[in-house]
């Protein structure tokens, strides 16, 4: 796994409280029972902690834990 | 600077996409001080995205439907500010059921909610927070408003809604006339907010502007609305009020498309 999906897993775990069992890259934001305002939360924490931003409307289109980390790492985040 | 030491209140920030959001950071731009208001769990999320303001303001809880959340804001404010200059309502709500089609069906138990939540509100705002803007003199009370006058694709109840808001406002106006508050609203043109997001026809909304605005319409671009907002929490529209200020790109002056 990538620096980012770690640091990607680390928010969900500490921010979101997901159990780091339901935590895996083909994990959908729905098994981790975050909803869309969740997902909005996250996006803006994924943007302080790696510095780049998701849109809104990116993140509607997100599904799973790996969508994420790559549509992060095509934005250039680094963890 | 137009807002110069100005206290305002400002509900509604959700995103930094949010109206309001603009509102907030074009009224500390122009020298106001500025406190928000957050909602239910997604205050957490006005929490984090008031870090994004400069100086990042205090958010307190406010669910409009709770009169002891108005009364303990109020509270606070007193303690904080010995007068208060203006408030902005940007609060709307209404339940699946009551927007997206499905006029007809809407049970009164919805209906009930989306006129409470985004109708009745802007009443209880302005009762609640009167006396500190008698303090400043009247101050200022402005509303978010989506053009009521028609009907519109999916908007539903909302638009229901947002009629009554509309004579909502000129009540107020009248009501707070004698301590000399303004009381107004902006009816913007569509834009790409949470809001937005659970009205499933908004694509209708934003041809439709495109089509019809003569200044054109960015459904990406709140500034042009939080400017207007602006302006009339100012003391330059000092004999305005019970008015519904159209910032669309003019597209409500216009009966049939332009282009």
């Amino acid at each position: 796994m990538s620096a980012v999906y770690d640091k990607v897993a680390d928010i969900l775990a500490e921010k979101f409280g997901v159990p780091t069992d339901d935590i895996s890259p083909e994990a959908t934001f729905e098994d981790m029972d975050l909803d869309s305002l969740d997902l909005v939360e996250f996006a803006l924490a994924a943007e302080e902690e790696l510095g780049v931003r998701i849109s809104d409307e990116e993140a509607e289109d997100l599904k799973t834990l790996n969508d994420t980390v790559s549509l992060l790492e095509s934005k250039g985040a680094k963890a | 600077m137009l807002l110069e030491g100005k206290h305002l209140l400002v509900t509604g920030v959700l995103t930094d996409a949010s109206i309001a959001y603009s509102v907030a950071r074009l009224a500390q731009q122009q020298g106001a001080e500025v406190v928000l208001t957050g909602f239910g769990r997604g205050i957490s999320i006005t929490r984090r995205v008031a870090g994004r303001l400069d100086p990042p303001p205090d958010v307190l809880e406010l669910d409009v439907t709770q009169p002891e959340h108005l009364e303990r804001v109020a509270g606070e404010l007193t303690a904080r500010w010995d007068r208060l200059d203006g408030v902005v309502h940007a609060i709307g709500f209404a339940p699946p059921s009551a927007l997206g089609g499905g006029f007809l069906r809407t049970p009164w138990s919805d209906v009930a909610t989306a006129v409470q939540v985004s109708t009745y509100s802007f009443a209880a705002l302005a009762a609640a927070f009167a006396p500190q803007l008698a303090k400043a003199g009247g101050g200022s009370v402005v509303g978010l408003d989506f053009d009521a006058t028609v009907a519109w694709p999916s908007y539903d109840w909302m638009g229901v809604a947002k009629a009554g808001l509309e004579s909502c406002c000129r009540y107020v106006a009248r009501d707070l006339g004698e301590q000399g508050t303004r009381v107004n609203l902006v009816a913007a043109g569509p834009l790409r907010t949470m809001a937005a997001k659970s009205i499933s026809g908004f694509d209708e909304f934003d041809a439709a502007w495109t089509k019809r605005a003569p200044l054109g319409w960015d459904v990406t671009d709140p500034e042009p609305v939080a400017r207007v907002v602006c302006a009339l929490l100012s003391d330059w529209t000092p004999a305005v009020t019970g008015e519904i200020v159209h910032a669309d790109g003019g597209a409500h002056a216009i009966g049939a498309d332009l282009r």
